[in-house]
């Protein structure tokens, strides 16, 4: 900590990422230090999913319409309206429903963690306990995250049924497709690897949400408005890497699992 | 006893803006310092670093043999135990109701029960007097209740070291007044050693053992109080006195021609007083110390102090040595063989114990000093006396200052522009 500090064009942009590695890596180990703050994270847990829950789902019934919608139209174009429902839900539950999850995560259980956080550090109080021999990252900061990526698992799924169910809905009823062949054309295209890439894609975008809310929160600028500029680009920082990861998640996935043949 | 602190050539920079640099000094265990400076000096952040909150570039801090600018995070966290902090704001968990934050420490550090975690901060509450406060939240509460709750966390854990940010600031003076006590009356009840970071000199000048001086990213001294208390090194005597004359400006240093200037209008046309008035009480000379409250045990520190002062007293400059010895008893300048403005003809090794000793001094008082009235002011004869006590004789320089005085000095530098 005390190492000699150089300067080339970047260095800070660096400097930051490894210390947001460092935070990662030290709340990965804490997590594993007893005592385990069950309290604080069942607290957490409540709380993002109370700020979380209604806007995951009032955002995820318009995204599974339109991505019905325009498969819709499209499958009618083509000539192959039976594997709507196959090409929708595999569009929900492998890219939309994670993505709006951590859209959710970041954007309303992320903010309120760096501003929590913030504020606190802020006004002394990180400085306090870490003074008094608890460490803030121990008990504070694993709580946290790891409540993000519960929220975000189980929010996953819920996106994922609400999606279908509204893309149902708007293809069934509002474009006059079948019931019959949109639900029996759901295991057409769509396998249980693609679930499964789904939830880990949650936890991953959870896990994310939860250390750039932290860190950003835990070295806030100067005063109450440093603390604001911390959630704002918290949130930013926290998009921008989720759609990168998400990228990557993506391309991994679909090279080492083979899509299902028909 | 409390731990001994010892810094040595701690330098601290944020990026290319020097804090300060080669700062060296040792709190003498058990015994109350403070560190004096003006705004922005970086007094907090030098706590920040004896905590080790924050890693200074240079320099070592050892305490209990271990090096905490350089320590495992680990081993950290061991040192920090010893420690008690009392932030500026109180630094209280927020979300928790006053009990809960002070009996937080004991929840994570011991296997108390619950029944003994109440006794305890209990009788905490009650030394700083918040019985009755126990249910609120710390934003229902003011600030004074706010460090008062910092304080009893800090003290659960029986610390060796004490810290205080800034103790009398967002306080009035009589709750000040009343929070040094407490200070005073905690040092002589857990004799732990304490570090006061202020720049009130109403507490520098009453509550010490030793006063340290940070000014231009320098310790510019840091010794036993009657060293500081009488120094005419201009910086402090400016500080103490509470005046605009003198190194320090508005913006932290001012450019020595203008200094040297005002200092010589200054001597030429008399004191300017106080104009705007010192905070805190300013003025010269040394006012008795405050003493515990009666009752409580006498502060075991001051006897240390009195054998280490002994001892390093040819060391230090003549008018302090010459205040300390005026504020010995006959019997103690017997027993250091040491008189009266007279210079050190004998230093004795240190006495081993304390209270043996202390029994034929009248007590609570170990150290009866002579009034200071002689030292500080020439009081004009009228029939106004101080009613009592050390408080007013602060206020009596400032009212001895002849105002014609004060007010040439005060055209006359207007003029120079």
């Amino acid at each position: 900590m005390t190492a000699p500090t150089t300067n080339f064009p970047g260095a800070g942009a660096l400097r930051e990422t490894g210390r947001l590695f460092a935070l990662g890596l030290d709340t990965t180990r804490m997590v594993f230090r007893r005592p385990f703050q069950v309290r604080e994270f069942i607290q957490q847990c409540w709380f993002i999913a109370s700020v979380t829950i209604l806007p995951t789902a009032l955002v995820s019934i318009p995204f599974g319409a339109v991505i019905a919608l325009q498969l819709g139209s499209l499958t009618r174009q083509i000539g192959a309206q039976s594997f709507t429902g196959a090409a929708s839900v595999l569009a929900i539950i492998q890219q939309a429903s994670p993505i709006v999850t951590a859209l959710l995560i970041a954007g309303a259980g992320g903010s309120a963690i760096c501003a929590d956080l913030g504020s606190r550090k802020i006004r002394d109080e990180i400085d306090a306990m870490e003074v008094l021999g608890v460490s803030p990252i121990q008990r504070l900061v694993v709580p946290r995250v790891l409540a993000s990526m519960l929220i975000s698992l189980l929010l996953n799924g819920m996106v994922s049924v609400v999606g279908v169910l509204g893309g149902y809905f708007f293809n069934v009823i509002l474009q006059g497709g079948t019931p019959g062949a949109y639900l029996a054309s759901f295991s057409a295209l769509a396998q249980l690897p693609d679930l499964w890439i789904s939830e880990i894609k949650a936890v991953i975008f959870g896990f994310l949400a939860g250390i750039v809310a932290a860190y950003r929160g835990l070295n806030p600028g100067s005063g109450p408005k440093g603390v604001g500029d911390a959630v704002n680009q918290s949130v930013v920082i926290t998009f921008l890497l989720l759609f990168f990861v998400n990228f990557v998640l993506t391309t991994i996935y679909l090279q080492l699992v083979p899509a299902k043949g028909m | 006893m409390g731990v001994e602190v010892v810094v040595e050539g701690l330098s601290k920079s944020f990026g290319k803006q020097t804090i300060w640099r080669d700062v060296s000094l040792t709190l003498p265990p058990g015994e109350i310092s403070v560190l004096l400076g003006p705004s922005g000096t970086g007094k907090s952040v030098f706590l920040k670093s004896l905590v080790g909150l924050l890693k200074p570039e240079h320099g070592r801090i050892v305490i209990t043999g271990t090096d905490i600018v350089r320590c495992s995070e680990h081993r950290l966290y061991d040192v920090r135990k010893l420690f008690g902090v009392l932030f500026q704001d109180g630094a209280l968990f927020g979300s928790m109701d006053l009990f809960d934050n002070i009996a937080f420490p004991l929840r994570e550090h011991t296997k108390k029960g619950e029944a003994e975690i109440r006794r305890i901060v209990l009788e905490k509450m009650e030394m700083v007097g918040l019985i009755g406060a126990e249910k609120k939240l710390p934003g229902e509460i003011s600030g004074g209740m706010r460090k008062r709750a910092g304080l009893a966390r800090a003290l659960v854990l029986d610390p060796e070291i004490i810290l205080f940010d800034e103790p009398d600031s967002g306080l009035d003076p009589v709750r000040v007044a009343y929070l040094n006590q407490l200070i005073v009356d905690l040092n002589a009840q857990i004799d732990a050693t304490f570090l006061i970071v202020t720049h009130d000199i109403g507490t520098a000048r009453t509550v010490p053992d030793n006063i340290g001086m940070l000014f231009r990213r320098e310790l510019v001294m840091f010794g036993p109080r009657e060293v500081l208390l009488t120094s005419t090194e201009p910086v402090v005597e400016q500080f103490l006195m509470g005046r605009r004359e003198g190194p320090i400006g508005m913006s932290e240093e001012k450019d020595a021609g203008q200094a040297a200037a005002e200092l010589a209008a200054l001597r030429a046309g008399g004191s300017s007083g106080t104009l705007g008035g010192p905070k805190g009480g300013g003025g010269t000379g040394i006012v008795p110390q405050l003493e515990p409250t009666a009752g409580l045990p006498i502060r075991r520190a001051v006897e240390r102090r009195r054998d280490r002062v002994m001892q390093i007293l040819h060391t230090l400059p003549a008018t302090a040595q010459d205040a300390i010895i005026n504020s010995l008893t006959r019997e103690e300048q017997a027993h250091y063989g040491v008189f009266a403005s007279a210079g050190v003809t004998q230093v004795q090794p240190p006495v081993q114990t304390s209270t043996a000793n202390q029994a034929p001094t009248p007590a609570p008082s170990p150290t009866p000093r002579p009034t200071p009235y002689p030292r500080t002011a020439n009081l004009p004869q009228s029939e106004w006396q101080p009613q009592s006590g050390a408080l007013n004789s602060d206020d009596a320089p400032a009212a001895a200052v002849p105002e014609p005085g004060r007010k040439r000095g005060w055209l006359r530098r207007g003029g120079e522009k």
